[in-house]
């Protein structure tokens, strides 16, 4: 079944979310939250390491953890789904298992 | 999700994934990875322990912190054999980006692909990570 993972950091502080997107099974839930959402700005080397699995994991970032560090809509790359903190709950709840890459 | 019931005791038993990413001694995670292993081994729960990325310099032998004050609690993974962890798994490349050998590691740890990751980690009712 479904396997939500968060990412917490920026893939130039660690290589976390490399490793999430490694080993993530198709259909898997990726979360971006905190210092992890600068991966979603378009053109960003976080953004061209989401793309390779885009096809096939939904990929959603925390939208408040964006608003916070100023990253508007217009500067995310293309297919993201953005959700606040109910969404979180509720994406943690569905999903059978929360992997953390911390 | 429930695995099953041992009885006469009322203990849940599921299947525990711990996920170690971190080298041993710059920050506590190690450590204390170990001491939540160990309460999930003591308490009958179906473990499974992986050692992924920079976590796998936590099972090199011969390491000894005490120069900077620190206990070798790496030399605990010892015992998680006789405490019936189900399987001890090293992320095989990881193991090699790291120019390691199995001959490096201080106990017999099972190398998994990526492939039998992502399989590990769809396969645990939780995965606890350090």
């Amino acid at each position: 079944m479904v396997t939500l993972h968060t990412v917490n950091k920026t893939p130039f502080e660690r290589g976390s979310l490399a490793s999430c997107l490694k080993y993530a099974a198709c259909g898997a839930v990726v979360l971006l939250i905190e210092d992890g959402v600068y991966a979603a700005v378009t053109g960003s080397e976080g953004a061209k390491l989401l793309a390779t699995r885009a096809h096939e994991i939904r990929i959603c970032v925390l939208g408040p953890d964006l608003e916070a560090r100023g990253i508007g809509a217009a500067r995310l790359m293309a297919g993201l789904e953005i959700v606040d903190y109910e969404q979180f709950v509720v994406l943690a709840t569905q999903c059978e298992r929360v992997q953390s890459w911390l | 999700m429930v695995s099953g019931y041992r009885k006469g005791r009322e203990v849940v038993v599921k299947r525990l994934l711990y996920v170690n990413r971190r080298p041993p001694h710059g920050t506590i995670y190690g450590h204390e990875g170990l001491e939540v292993l160990f309460t999930g081994a003591v308490f009958d729960q179906l473990v499974t322990v992986l050692f992924l990325d920079d976590g796998v310099y936590q099972l090199v032998r011969d390491q000894d912190p005490s120069a900077l004050g620190l206990k070798n609690y790496a030399k605990g993974f010892r015992a998680l054999e006789e405490l019936g962890v189900e399987a001890i798994c090293v992320a095989k490349d990881d193991l090699a980006t790291r120019g390691l050998v199995p001959e490096d590691l201080a106990l017999p740890a099972a190398l998994v692909s990526r492939e039998e990751i992502t399989a590990l980690m769809e396969s645990h009712d939780v995965i606890l990570s350090f």
